[in-house]
């Protein structure tokens, strides 16, 4: 009988990703629903010591897989670990964040068990002992709530920047377990020969706590100036529209829409964008939204928590300004 | 080098999504599909491939047979052969099921690379292409915005960007790779393209041609159960910001933003 509730946590460079704590709190409140225990599971090289902090957000037990070769992420060994982790202990709960890693590994991980998943749900809750969960779909106009038929353990992934994270409780300890593994370099088919870091330095707009967007009304690249220089006093990522980057003024991975990145950050401040569809389904899960845009028939302000009816380019420096005093 | 394509049949995304009563499905009768976006920047790699190493490309598509449509386009566009895996008995299926039919044809198949679209647009779901390379027990690369297969043929070099870094990940052939935009600019069928698209052969499968237990596939076969389907959560009531000049909007915004929103 499956048993239990997992958190399978990701780290970067030997520090947890927000994603793990967001993980860690939902599994928690889950496992307090289901009377079970919560479990935390690490993957990673020489990341003991950091897994302890997990017990703060409410691990009764954390599982460390440790080996150099699990430094960096790579499907194959990932996934293969899981597998056996899961085959060996039958969790009834499989929670894993919708993050570009997480992605990939539940994926795969869910093949590897032939169970069913839902991918980047936005919230779960338990009836009659098994998880539900609830996503976006067709790029959010349509939500779908899904149970599970038969199937252990129960996979599920959060849209990163959703669920809310526990305050650490320094008083909680957990239990620290060793993973039992076997991997076989034979089974790693794919390495990882370079990473490059991103000249921006900024926070990547999928984990961005604030984003400044713009859009087809910036009227070309070099205007994005005043978006970054707001964004620099508040600490935000700018990202754009698909009419944006289509022009050529931004990357593809600033592109926030249904054929980008989906964001939910706790602020998103759309700037010339209209809100075709396309783009709403990307941000439509930001906890305030504010629209500057001229048109004051534009569907932007539909969606908006606040609007201003203005000229951006007399309104966002205005507002880098008025900012400032709060800062 | 033989290259296939998994392509999957979506509703264009300027459609509507309506739920259809009971609120388990979603009403299809005025809905306009198209091939995945996400799958046509697979069919360009796979010509661009084709161009430069020889070989043929494969495409596979499932579902209805409305998905002939989106098979020919890829054929327009220059693969060499279509197969469409349709069977009432397959529909409804989840993605685990739809990997295991895809897996099913491609296992009688030789290949050194398959492109699917790294998720459709419709469910969201992005399991299909991952479920499929385990399935046939082959790496599979996500998400990727460039690659270099080696002169040889024999591995690949794909750049896939995560969070705040871009990783270059190497993998012998075969691999399954998940196409995302930026990695090329797929071309427009041209008409001759369109004539000749024709004459290409396109095979039918249908659930007994698997060698799968019905009993895995199709809405029977589900593991994920969808409850039902809803409109999304309305948001709050917003508010236009007043003010006389966009200084004194920007002003009163800042002020709503620290006061009321607490954000800065």
């Amino acid at each position: 009988m499956a048993q239990g509730v997992w958190a399978v946590t990701e780290q970067r460079d030997g520090a947890f990703r927000k994603i793990s704590y967001e993980l860690v709190s939902e599994g928690r409140r889950l496992a307090d629903k289901l009377g079970q225990k919560l479990t935390a599971v690490v993957i990673g090289a020489s990341m003991k010591e950091k897994a302890k902090e997990l017990s703060q957000y409410g691990a009764d037990r954390i599982i460390v897989a440790d080996d150099p070769r699990l430094g960096q992420y790579t499907t194959d060994a990932y996934v293969e670990i899981m597998g056996q982790l899961v085959k060996a202990e039958e969790p009834s709960v499989l929670l894993m964040g919708a993050s570009v890693q997480g992605k990939d590994f539940s994926a795969r991980l869910a093949g590897r068990l032939g169970v069913g998943m839902a991918q980047d749900c936005t919230a779960f809750d338990i009836e009659n002992g098994g998880l539900i969960a609830t996503r976006p779909v067709y790029a959010g106009k349509a939500y779908t709530t899904v149970g599970f038929e038969n199937s252990f353990p129960q996979m599920a992934t959060a849209r990163p920047n959703v669920m809310s994270v526990l305050a650490p409780d320094a008083g909680r300890s957990a239990e620290l377990v060793d993973a039992q593994f076997t991997l076989d370099d034979a089974a790693l088919k794919t390495k990882v020969a370079e990473a490059i870091k991103d000249a921006s330095g900024k926070v990547d707009l999928t984990e961005a706590d604030k984003i400044i967007s713009g859009g087809r009304g910036m009227k070309g690249p070099e205007n994005f100036k005043i978006l970054e220089d707001l964004a620099d006093v508040i600490g935000a990522s700018v990202g754009a529209s698909r009419s944006a980057v289509d022009a050529g003024w931004r990357p593809h991975r600033d592109q926030v829409g249904q054929t980008g990145k989906v964001v939910s950050p706790n602020l998103y401040v759309a700037c010339g964008i209209s809100g075709a569809i396309q783009h709403l389904a990307g941000m439509s899960t930001s906890k305030v939204i504010v629209a500057v845009n001229k048109d004051a028939e534009a569907p932007i302000f539909q969606k908006a928590d606040y609007g201003v009816v203005g000229d951006l380019f007399d309104v966002v420096p205005a507002l880098t300004e008025a900012v400032k005093k709060y800062m | 080098m033989k290259i296939i394509v998994c392509l999957k049949q979506v509703p264009d995304t300027e459609t509507q999504i309506k739920i259809a009563p009971g609120g388990e499905k979603i009403v299809t009768d005025d809905i306009k599909w198209v091939m995945n976006p996400y799958d046509e920047f697979g069919v360009e790699e796979a010509l661009r491939l084709k161009e430069k190493f020889g070989g043929d490309v494969t495409v596979i598509g499932m579902g209805p047979k409305r998905v002939t449509e989106s098979i020919r386009t890829a054929l327009a566009m220059g693969a060499d052969k279509g197969i469409l895996i349709s069977d009432a008995a397959l529909e409804g299926s989840d993605s685990l099921g739809t990997a295991k039919a895809l897996a099913a044809v491609i296992k009688g198949l030789q290949f050194d690379i398959i492109f699917t679209g790294q998720r459709g647009i419709d469910e969201d779901q992005g399991l299909t292409g991952a479920c499929i390379a385990d399935l046939l027990g082959i790496p599979q690369v996500s998400l990727a915005v460039k690659l270099e297969v080696a002169a040889d043929g024999k591995s690949v070099k794909v750049n896939r960007p995560v969070e705040g870094q871009t990783l270059v990940v190497e993998a012998q052939l075969p691999v399954l790779i998940t196409t995302q935009k930026g990695l090329n600019e797929p071309r427009y069928a041209s008409l001759p393209g369109i004539m000749k698209a024709k004459k290409k052969p396109l095979e039918e499968k249908a659930l007994k041609d698997l060698g799968l237990d019905p009993a895995e596939v199709g809405l029977g076969g589900r593991k994920l159960k969808i409850i039902k389907i809803t409109p999304p959560p309305a948001r709050a009531e917003g508010k236009i910001v007043q003010g006389e000049t966009p200084q004194d909007k920007a002003t009163e915004l800042a002020r709503l933003l620290h006061e009321e929103a607490k954000l800065i």
